[in-house]
């Protein structure tokens, strides 16, 4: 159980910034996710909190140790990577039992002790089968128990996870999901999960940090992220389907995004009804239904595509109003299955929607 | 438009391909089986030219090459040379590339630059200096020059294939060592060099190869019978006023042997090792 803290952690490559200088503080036996697309630096960020890459600027301290200029075997980091990484040439056995065999001095263990752990591990992961076949003969699932196993043998302080789950097939990484927040419950080893899927990142982590361009956007509880988005991005990357982000001018008693309007929030800076602002709306609050619904609020439009999921579905609709032209995602009725190009009609429902500033991406009344 | 796909045209193409192949067959084989016959020759029946078969057999030439002449011990100087000279170049060969593609040091472009510049060098600009200095030494006439000398000229090689197939390898791989507690020398010698298996035997293979049947260098540096290597004696046995063209046959095919032997086991274990499935964790 270690707490992580990243201290204006920078990373360059030539002139290029990869990462940003990043602050942040994992608690001791949490499992933190850290989500972003392809690219993001969230790879390049394990790889130094692993100690195969140095930062350009920063510090990186374990329990408040300074562990910067340490190598990868003094942290007692263990990293999953997401092509597991097994040694082709080595038995299943080989490669799970490989740390405790290179391990150096006091933490050297005998023979003997050495395969009593290897037992212990591969009866807590289902390996007991496979301790004589080589990677190649595995399946996919297979090797990523392996890949634990071999992490988990030597009970690492830090548990890094990249990408484990992108190579496996959809039912296969359902499983896995829930068989690593298993282990995490049972060991409660710091863990810091690398993902680009926002579903695991929602589903999996007790916080979560969005990361985009090696900067962090927003860091927090995943309802919190959810509920409360930080800025543009977090908003349209977090949530499925992704959340609607229309452009919208304000006029006097009103916002208007294209043909949907809403009522001016308190408080709103004298500036931002100049420049115009970003409106943000979940599918889950859009509600669409049959054309021939009519009430305050309720537009008319065109459906574009229609995504089944159980018993409604996601309905992207066309609407207009005289020139201005959006396409909004929303939620049909229970036991409504609209086709493409019927018309619907659509009306926001729930809470007031978010609104973001155009030129910094950020929402306004977050701090 | 009509598709020929009967059997004759099958049975055309299939011959023009052995018609094709005997003919490369019989150009690269033809000097090897000259030497096989001359050897058996007697004398008499080698300045006869036709026939080409002898009369009868004989085996004086092997007789006096191998009991009666320097080969026998200018063959084991060879093979000392040639196994110190692929040892030392796998070794170093092995480390240096492992430098190149793993380990994060700068100016890497320019020290793989400078490695194969040495090897542009043609031996015989060296020679001279190169003889000094092993006097100077005083290893002129040692085998200890040739290996030293060897090690040198097959380090680029080394160096050039090796580092080429540790950069294929994955890279998770080598991280993954690290993490599990290994130095990058444990690393290197637990994961990277297993896995290296099938471009080492291509490099010592190719540095012994070079190094058996190495001349120039094993002419200069090496004097007397006790250290010469097979080449150099092949080449002194012409004497002043004939050619012993079957003694020479005889001793050129026991020379040529152990090579052949050697390209024909590593050939299985090189193609053994290349297709034993991809290197994918």
């Amino acid at each position: 159980m270690t707490e992580v803290r990243l201290e204006g952690l920078e990373k360059l490559i030539g002139r290029a910034t990869v990462l940003h200088p990043l602050t942040l503080t994992i608690d001791a036996g949490e499992f933190f996710v850290l989500v972003g697309p392809s690219g993001c630096g969230k790879s390049t960020l394990l790889h130094l909190l692993a100690g195969l890459d140095q930062p350009t600027a920063g510090r990186i301290l374990f329990d408040g140790v300074d562990v910067t200029d340490m190598e990868p075997r003094d942290r007692d980091v263990a990293l999953v990577f997401q092509s597991y990484a097994l040694y082709p040439h080595m038995t299943v056995r080989e490669n799970v039992s490989f740390p405790l065999r290179v391990a150096k001095g006091t933490r050297r263990l005998t023979t003997s002790a050495v395969e009593h752990e290897v037992r212990r591990v591969a009866e807590f992961l289902g390996l007991e089968g496979l301790l004589d076949r080589r990677p190649q003969e595995l399946s996919g699932g297979q090797r990523q128990r392996v890949a634990l196993g071999r992490a988990l043998i030597r009970k690492p302080r830090l548990f890094l996870l990249d990408e484990p789950l992108s190579n496996l097939d959809a039912q296969l990484r359902a499983s896995m999901r829930a068989e690593l927040r298993r282990l995490h419950e049972e060991l409660h080893i710091t863990t810091i999960y690398v993902t680009h899927d926002q579903t695991e990142a929602m589903t999996m982590g007790d916080r979560l940090a969005a990361l985009n361009h090696g900067s962090l956007q927003q860091v927090g509880r995943p309802d919190e992220i959810h509920d409360a988005p930080a800025n543009v991005f977090v908003a349209g990357f977090l949530g499925y389907p992704s959340m609607n982000l229309l452009a919208a001018e304000i006029r006097t008693e009103e916002i208007a995004a294209g043909p949907l309007h809403f009522a001016v929030p308190q408080g709103l800076p004298e500036e931002v009804r100049q420049c115009g602002v970003i409106v943000g709306i979940r599918p889950e609050h859009v509600r669409v239904e049959r054309a021939e619904s009519h009430g305050d609020g309720v537009v008319p439009g065109v459906v574009r595509l229609v995504e089944p999921a159980g018993p409604t579905c996601w309905v992207t609709v066309d609407i207009h109003d005289r020139q201005d032209h959006v396409a909004v995602t929303g939620t049909s009725v229970s036991g409504f299955f609209p086709k493409i190009g019927d018309a619907v009609s659509l009306s926001v429902q729930g809470p007031v929607p978010h609104l973001f500033d155009p030129s910094t991406g950020r929402r306004y009344g977050s701090v | 438009m009509r598709v020929e796909t009967g059997w004759r045209e099958q049975h055309r193409s299939t011959g023009l391909m052995w018609c094709l192949s005997a003919v490369v067959i019989l150009l690269c084989l033809g000097p090897l089986i000259w030497q096989v016959v001359t050897s058996i020759k007697p004398d008499v029946d080698i300045v006869r030219l036709p026939p080409f078969f002898p009369s009868q057999i004989t085996g004086a030439h092997y007789d006096r090459v191998l009991l009666r002449s320097p080969l026998l011990q200018s063959l084991v100087n060879s093979a000392i040379v040639a196994t110190s000279a692929t040892i030392l170049s796998i070794v170093f060969g092995s480390f240096c590339a492992f430098a190149l593609a793993r380990l994060p040091i700068g100016g890497k472009s320019v020290i793989l630059g400078l490695v194969l510049a040495t090897s542009m060098f043609p031996p015989i600009a060296v020679m001279s200096p190169l003889y000094l200095f092993m006097r100077e030494l005083g290893l002129r006439d040692t085998l200890v020059a040739l290996i030293l000398t060897h090690t040198v000229y097959a380090l680029p090689l080394a160096v050039w294939l090796l580092t080429n197939f540790m950069r294929q390898l994955p890279k998770e791989l080598y991280y993954a060592a690290r993490i599990d507690g290994c130095t990058p020398l444990r690393a290197l010698l637990s994961v990277m060099l297993p896995l290296a298996r099938p471009a080492l035997a291509v490099t010592a293979l190719l540095v012994f190869i070079y190094s058996w049947n190495e001349f120039m260098f094993a002419l200069t540096l090496t004097a007397s019978d006790a250290t010469r290597t097979a080449p150099v004696t092949l080449a002194l046995f012409p004497g002043l006023y004939e050619i012993p063209w079957g003694d020479l046959a005889a001793a050129s095919l026991i020379v040529t042997m152990p090579v052949a032997a050697l390209a024909m086991i590593f050939c299985r274990h090189i193609v053994g090792g290349l297709t034993a499935g991809s290197v994918k964790g």
